[in-house]
């Protein structure tokens, strides 16, 4: 548990304790248990159909837990939805908006159901995001339209903004604006942001937690910081085949030409007191999309069960 | 200052320190220059305010930056002050790393001495044209 020793008393934004999840007999979500500390940006990432929706769909008090036990912000999102559900701010990749309303509709609609609605901070993301209320939803870009989903998200200025692919299929100017408001969330003391997403780049620029989802189970969940200082990448020549049995825990292997790249614990490489007799060419610093592949095609390998019970890598 | 973040690199808090060692030592930052705000810097370059503030902290342990109590972050004034002792210490872990590399990549010792003396003059003439 080293991201909860490092965050210590500050406490946990959610916490899921062996959450499980069936549809029609198959497993979306296995006994997951996953804590978000308050205070970070928490990349949730993994391949389509990993159970991320179906796990945030938890935290917003959208599904029962069936098993296992979901606490946001404190309480039940389920049983309080009332209290928990005015502190929680979403916004979805789905269109998912009325798009009968107008902006200013939708604006009046959401001020009139959370209590915290901060009038100046509204009307200044309405600004910035040249959102004009007479506009009709309908009649707004994709972009726009996201624009409008992300104001009405953040301007109750929520304890914890959860962000379920908010950016696919945005231009970059939008989703600019999407990872500005999560540096602001942040900034905000205590604010706690969840952020779903298959950008890779943009989860490791905003995010200082992440955990992988596969196959509905967490293969593992650490800070960007612990990423770093765990796995390197290391680039060999010769056949793969052949040096292979040399890196025990290694994963993620790939050949290019005479040349191969896999990742590899820090920890175990340091202790190799030669690393060239490995057939090591180059050592580099882990790339969040390295180890995303890597572990992607770890688990394509083994059985789901046997990736969540790997002890040295669960947190 | 316009910090450039690519997707495609070494980490980002490296890309944030390297760019700021960069002003500094061709002298586009100078001594006593405050820089931005970790909150600031990370919500113009979207990036996690932890991600800035590991930046700075390696920067200051490498003594070129200086905190100064509720005020501020800035570049640390004269190097002269300093002992020659403590900045050839300061400098040790980088030569370290040299070092390693150069034998790792079978380069001799005189030829990445004569590379530091060309990258030297380089760096002295683009910092004079700019």
């Amino acid at each position: 548990m080293s991201i909860l020793h490092e965050i210590g008393s500050s406490g946990l934004a959610v916490d899921l304790q062996n959450l499980s999840r069936r549809f029609r007999g198959e497993y979306a979500l296995h006994d997951v248990s996953l804590q978000i500390p308050t205070g970070s940006v928490f990349g949730l990432v993994g391949l389509n159909g990993a159970g991320k929706t179906t796990l945030i769909r938890h935290i917003i008090g959208a599904y029962k837990a069936q098993h296992g036990r979901v606490v946001v912000l404190g309480g039940d999102p389920v049983l309080q939805p009332q209290v928990v559900l005015k502190k929680v701010g979403y916004l979805t990749e789905e269109d998912s908006l009325p798009r009968w309303m107008r902006v200013g509709d939708l604006i009046d609609f959401t001020r009139a159901i959370y209590p915290t609605w901060d009038e100046v901070y509204a009307k200044q993301l309405c600004e910035q995001f040249e959102l004009i209320r007479s506009s009709s939803l309908i009649a707004l870009s994709k972009g726009q339209r996201a624009r409008a989903g992300l104001l009405v998200a953040i301007a109750h200025r929520p304890e914890l903004l959860v962000l379920d692919e908010p950016s696919s299929g945005l231009d970059p100017v939008a989703r600019g604006d999407i990872l500005e408001a999560i540096i602001r969330t942040i900034s905000d003391d205590g604010r706690t942001v969840l952020f779903s997403s298959h950008l890779l780049d943009e989860v490791e620029r905003v995010c200082d937690c992440i955990a992988m989802m596969h196959e509905g189970q967490i293969v593992e969940s650490l800070t960007t910081e612990q990423l770093q200082d765990r796995y390197c990448e290391v680039i060999g020549a010769g056949a793969m085949a052949e040096v292979a049995a040399r890196f025990p825990q290694a994963f993620g292997w790939r050949q290019s030409g005479t040349e191969w790249s896999t990742v590899v614990g820090c920890d175990w490489l340091n202790q190799q007191v030669d690393s060239r007799q490995l057939g090591v060419i180059e050592r580099r610093e882990i790339s969040l999309e390295r180890w995303f592949m890597a572990r992607a095609g770890e688990s394509k390998q083994k059985s789901p069960v046997a990736v969540g019970t790997e002890g040295d890598n669960h947190v | 200052m316009q910090i450039h973040i690519s997707s495609d690199g070494p980490p980002i808090y490296e890309q944030i320190a390297n760019q700021i060692r960069y002003r500094i030592v061709s002298g586009q930052l100078r001594p006593g220059d405050e820089l931005p705000t970790i909150r600031g810097l990370a919500e113009k370059l979207r990036v996690n305010p932890n991600t800035v503030a590991r930046a700075y902290r390696e920067m200051e342990q490498e003594g070129l930056l200086e905190k100064r109590r509720t005020t501020g972050t800035f570049v640390a004034e004269l190097t002269e002050r300093r002992s020659i002792a403590e900045r050839r210490r300061i400098l040790a872990p980088l030569l370290d790393k040299l070092v390693i590399q150069s034998r790792q990549l079978e380069l001799s010792l005189e030829d990445v001495v004569e590379q530091l003396h060309k990258r030297d003059q380089q760096i002295t003439r683009e910092s004079a044209s700019s």
